[in-house]
């Protein structure tokens, strides 16, 4: 005889709330990367995308290892709090994390500068395929989600790449109820998007439910910026003040983090992330719109981006 | 009181969970300006992306902002002026989480409806009030139905066209309701409103004062998820097998988690389960997350199951609970409505694999026993089944698969076909 798995009066409200079953799916899509794929790797680059990633898999696979190594194609433009704490990070978790950098690739010659201070942002897609190619990986697991640009809103959690790396949204595999297709020849790979269903407002909710620590840069702090059209921009050794700029000192965080040329932070008091959940519900500003300069080039540069091999 | 005045923070004690619905239409039926305007008016939609949609709106000659460009998605889809892929968007009103599948209407776009509606709770048909229930409503209804979408709602737009008339309104309920009950669907609703206006979406508005049910979003409120029921059985697709290795800790030296979701039903430590197709017995003897023990698992959770015996489970192994063995069919054959969605059609000389939970199959084509004309909505005879065909089919199969009826189950009922050369998913089937 089995107790009654389920109280015979049940309240109105479902058994998991909308963070659980956003933790629930993600721990799933987890499981089967790692049971469909011989080789994958997670993209992990200290950012708080990928913080999250990196608790699902903890409950996804604890008390056993991850069933694959961490990876971070670092632009070498990176805030050093960032790496710090990708390193950090990685440590505690006991966890190996390969580091492949767009400067060797520049060293090797496979990717070409415009001019020196062109940003570094989309060359990390050379080095992510180099890096693919280097450990053999079949998949790769990101941190993208779908609501943070519309070309990443039509795109699968299991997502063909082709031997070039490239996405073709227009010949994308069917993905039905959760029967994920990760069959790939030697040469492609699939990208999977474990928290696609996410919202920027989920990601922070889920810190804050699991107290998840951050960089610190993703809280207020001031910081001495340029403004540039509807954007602030970092003064950094990379990005130095101009002639004529204004420098400010403003306090401000960070929504996105990323490579530091094309990352903007935003005016802000939210020190805490329960002021930054405050904030988040009631922005009238995107995420990517207030925040990245390499979305801004046109209506359809991310999926550009895509289609040549990047996240 | 409006659902929206609540704004989502964490620890709210209303928290409804997550509701997926899918809107059907075609670009004429105003579907993408429904989206638009649920959008805008949960404040989903931010500042920057409303001025981006009003230069475009401004650059075409329109005079009011369009909103129907907040679903625009890729670039091929902007030069043609209609949409491809299926999208999913986002929004929350602080009590539920919601996900919309938005599939396009045209007709050579089934497999993209039966994609979309294959994850969802609720369909959204869409009827534009001047032209009543047509073809493509037949179709898109049918296809809800066939997917298994426990709810339909028949939103009757545009009633601004038609001087929000409710006999119109009454004439479209009627008819659509014959063909309903001809269909078997049974949970189906019915809501007048302008999409353009905002009447009867969030807000009420001012002209439509003849109806007295609730607004699209109350009924999105209040919409029962897909796992209400608390009488289903318990179904375990083992998705990975966790054995620490060379484990630090000695305590984890004999550990063997067996790792996968709920995908129905609910287990408790101390349950007695069968393991398929295998037919061996255990006992529940832990429930965990993520290293956390748990006294029970419910649907869609994910977990990680500990048994008392020392019993060879690895993936595409299925665990029941034991007085639910009998339900669960182990079989080496089965029959189902066949969405195909290759580019070449099924091939009865070839072999495919069938992936259903977390195991694969060879199969081959056995029998076609008709196709289904979606527009008639009637049997045809059939000796090929092409891209967006729908056909009732039968497949042998190399290894056995552990089944439900999908009527009764859609994580055990549902599979995908794919052909091994391309290694693309080229059909997507229901058993029957």
């Amino acid at each position: 005889m089995n107790a009654p798995i389920l109280d015979p009066v049940l309240p109105l409200r479902p058994a998991l709330d909308h963070l659980d079953w956003l933790e629930a799916e993600a721990i799933y899509i987890l499981r089967e990367v790692a049971g469909q794929c011989s080789n994958p790797a997670l993209l992990f680059s200290g950012g708080k995308d990928s913080i999250v990633l990196l608790r699902l898999a903890e409950k996804a696979f604890r008390p056993g290892r991850f069933p694959f190594p961490l990876l971070h194609i670092d632009t070498g433009h990176n805030y050093s709090e960032v790496i710090d704490f990708r390193d950090a990070r990685a440590c505690e978790l006991n966890e190996r994390l390969i580091v492949r950098s767009v400067e060797s690739s520049m060293a090797r010659g496979t990717v070409r500068l415009k001019s020196a201070d062109e940003s570094r942002n989309k060359h990390q897609s050379v080095t992510l395929l180099e890096a693919i190619e280097e450990f053999g990986f079949d998949a790769c697991i990101g941190g993208a989600r779908r609501d943070e640009e519309k070309a990443r809103a039509k795109e699968r959690i299991f997502s063909f790449r082709d031997e070039f790396g490239g996405w073709d949204p227009k010949n994308q595999r069917p993905e039905l109820w959760d029967l994920f297709n990760a069959r790939v020849h030697k040469g492609e790979n699939i990208r999977a998007f474990p928290i696609s269903n996410w919202t920027e407002l989920d990601v922070w909710q889920y810190i804050a439910r699991e107290g998840l620590a951050l960089p610190p840069i993703y809280f207020a702090h001031i910081r001495p910026v340029v403004r540039k059209g509807n954007l602030l921009q970092p003064v950094t050794d990379l990005t130095p003040a101009r002639d004529g700029d204004v420098i400010e000192q403003l306090r401000v965080r960070f929504r996105t983090v990323g490579d530091i040329t094309c990352t903007a932070p935003v005016e802000s008091d939210a020190d805490t992330v329960d002021k930054i959940i405050a904030e988040t519900a009631t922005t009238t500003i995107t995420e990517r719109g207030a925040t990245r300069l390499d979305d801004q080039a046109s209506e359809a540069a991310m999926e550009q981006r895509k289609k040549e091999g990047y996240f | 009181m409006s659902a929206i005045e609540h704004i989502p923070e964490f620890g709210s004690p209303v928290d409804n969970g997550l509701l997926r619905f899918l809107t059907c239409g075609s670009v004429d039926d105003g579907k993408s300006t429904l989206i638009g305007r649920l959008l805008f008016d949960t404040k989903a939609i931010l500042a920057d992306t409303l001025h981006a949609i009003e230069k475009t709106s401004l650059r075409r000659g329109m005079e009011a902002v369009d909103l129907s460009l907040l679903t625009d998605g890729l670039q091929a889809e902007r030069e043609q002026g209609i949409t491809i892929d299926v999208a999913y968007r986002y929004f929350s009103t602080g009590r539920r989480k919601y996900i919309i599948a938005d599939a396009p209407g045209h007709e050579q776009y089934t497999r993209n409806m039966v994609t979309a509606a294959s994850t969802a709770d609720l369909a959204i048909i869409l009827i534009d009030a001047r032209k009543g229930v047509l073809t493509q409503t037949r179709r898109h209804s049918y296809l809800a139905h066939l997917v298994g979408i426990p709810h339909l709602l028949v939103a009757v737009n545009k009633m601004d066209l038609i001087g929000y008339d409710r006999a119109v309104f009454e004439r479209i309920r009627l008819e659509y309701l014959a063909f309903a009950q001809q269909l078997g669907i049974k949970d189906v609703r019915f809501i007048p409103l302008s999409a353009l206006n905002g009447d009867m979406l969030v807000d009420r508005g001012d002209n439509l004062g003849w109806y007295e049910g609730p607004t699209l979003i109350d009924i999105l409120e209040s919409a029962p998820a897909a796992h209400s029921a608390s009488d289903e059985r318990f179904r375990f697709p083992v998705q990975f097998v966790c054995r620490p290795q060379k484990a630090d800790d000695p305590l984890l030296h004999d550990y063997r988690g067996f790792m996968g979701r709920v995908e129905s039903g609910g287990i408790e430590v101390g349950d007695e389960v069968v393991v398929l197709p295998s037919e061996r017995h255990s006992r529940i003897k832990g429930i965990q997350i993520g290293g956390r023990s748990l006294p029970r698992a419910v649907a869609e959770q994910s977990v990680t199951l500990l048994l008392e015996d020392e019993i060879d489970i690895s993936r595409g192994d299925m665990i029941v609970r034991g007085d639910a063995r009998e339900s669960a069919l182990v079989t080496r054959r089965i029959e189902a409505m066949l969405c195909w969605m290759g580019e070449s059609p099924l091939d009865a000389r070839r072999k495919y694999l069938i992936r259903q939970t977390t195991r694969d199959a060879r199969a081959l084509l056995d029998e076609i026993a008709y196709r289904l004309d979606i527009n008639s909505l009637q049997q045809v005879a059939a000796g090929e089944i092409g891209m967006n065909d729908i056909a009732r089919v039968s497949f042998k199969l190399a290894q056995p698969l552990v089944v439900d009826r999908y009527a009764e189950n859609r994580a055990t009922g549902a599979f995908i076909v794919i052909d091994e050369s391309t290694n693309n998913t080229v059909g997507a089937g229901m058993i029957l």
